[in-house]
């Protein structure tokens, strides 16, 4: 940092998105081969590592959230075409969605409720802050859709965020053990739990269990989307009127 | 040229959704209403064009990597996370296991209710 040569290229790139982007770009692909190298070990889930490795670099170089931020957000904005893209597969597996419409519909009526109804019941429970409990709240719904209703029922966007990766990895990572225990086998019920407890994340993982279990659960994230946006802040009217805060 | 037609397509129905949920005054986040719309035309085209086909496998197969710059936002609430870290932890960790194992059995259970042995058959009376 004493050249004054190297100190300009660093005040220059701290300033740029370019580091911002590649960063995150160069993290993920080495945490991406890094979990093929552990033969898709759930616990290896690359967002994990490319999150850790992410933060300790912007530690060490004393870099801000949002600096880095001016190069990520070109990431974090493609989850807005991404959830646009999701009616693609949703079309594709629409024959065998109409065969099973009414299980679906229960299983995703329920997920949801239960979803958001049990966290911040939980963290009301734990003592939580009201705007935790409402932080929490969407966690389950994919981030673009949490962060939308987490604003609008008085949580903090970007602390939902982070919960909704947060729920996704442990849903991706626990998910199939979970399946196992209580011995749901068929792809199609895995899938549709998946896609409503941990969206993006728990579908990436599905789609390496099988192309069924992918598409169901790409399916059930679509729909819970929808279904959170509809439900939770409904449901936190009525459990405001329910239980005092 | 397709890839990028698909692309268009899908920011076109986002921003569509977007106007009319601000416009309208509508609950649900803008991407959900574009993905409904999307949804919507390809049920009346009857089927979806190689280019919308080509960019939603290019963005939903690498997924996860959208999630990564919001989950680094962590460093941001590390101060937040460490106030209140048991309950939203523990809320977080039971609340997943607890919807996941419930819609799966719920799932499970419906499906044998009301669709009976699905596998063998299978689109048989269109």
């Amino acid at each position: 940092m004493n050249e004054p040569g190297l100190k300009d290229i660093w005040v220059y790139l701290s300033t740029s998105p370019l580091l911002g982007l590649t960063i995150t770009l160069v993290a993920y692909g080495l945490a991406y081969r890094l979990y093929l190298r552990t033969n898709s070990n759930p616990l290896a889930n690359p967002v994990v590592t490319s999150v850790a490795m992410l933060i300790i670099l912007l530690l060490a170089t004393g870099t801000s959230y949002s600096d880095y931020f001016e190069g990520g957000q070109f990431v974090h904005f493609l989850l807005g075409p991404a959830t646009v893209a999701l009616a693609v597969p949703l079309y594709q597996q629409f024959s065998r969605l109409r065969q099973l419409w009414l299980p679906v519909t229960i299983s995703l009526f329920c997920g949801v409720v239960i979803a958001a109804g049990s966290s911040i019941g939980l963290a009301r429970l734990l003592g939580g802050s009201t705007e935790i409990q409402m932080s929490l709240a969407p966690k389950s719904a994919t981030a673009p859709v949490a962060m939308g209703i987490s604003e609008k029922i008085g949580g903090l966007p970007s602390l939902t965020a982070v919960l909704v990766v947060i729920t996704g990895i442990t849903g991706a990572v626990l998910g199939t053990k979970l399946f196992e225990w209580i011995r749901v086998r068929d792809d199609t019920a895995k899938g549709i739990a998946m896609g409503v407890a941990a969206h993006g994340i728990g579908t990436a993982r599905a789609f390496q269990v099988s192309s069924q279990m992918g598409a169901f659960s790409g399916l059930a994230m679509a729909l819970s989307a929808f279904a959170t946006a509809l439900l939770v802040p409904w449901l936190v009217d009525l459990l405001a009127a329910w239980i005092p805060a | 040229m397709q890839f990028l037609n698909g692309i268009t397509l899908l920011l076109v129905y986002q921003l569509v959704g977007e106007i009319t949920v601000r416009l309208l005054g509508l609950p649900i986040p803008g991407p959900v209403l574009g993905m409904v719309m999307l949804f919507i035309t390809l049920m009346i085209r009857g089927k979806a064009p190689e280019s919308v086909d080509q960019a939603s496998t290019a963005l939903l197969s690498h997924l996860s990597l959208l999630f990564v710059p919001a989950g680094v936002g962590m460093m941001a609430h590390f101060g937040r996370i460490a106030d209140e870290w048991v309950p939203i932890t523990l809320a977080l960790l039971l609340s997943t296991v607890i919807t996941m194992v419930a819609t799966a059995l719920i799932m499970q259970v419906t499906t044998r209710w009301f669709a009976g042995p699905l596998p063998e058959k299978e689109g048989g009376n269109e």
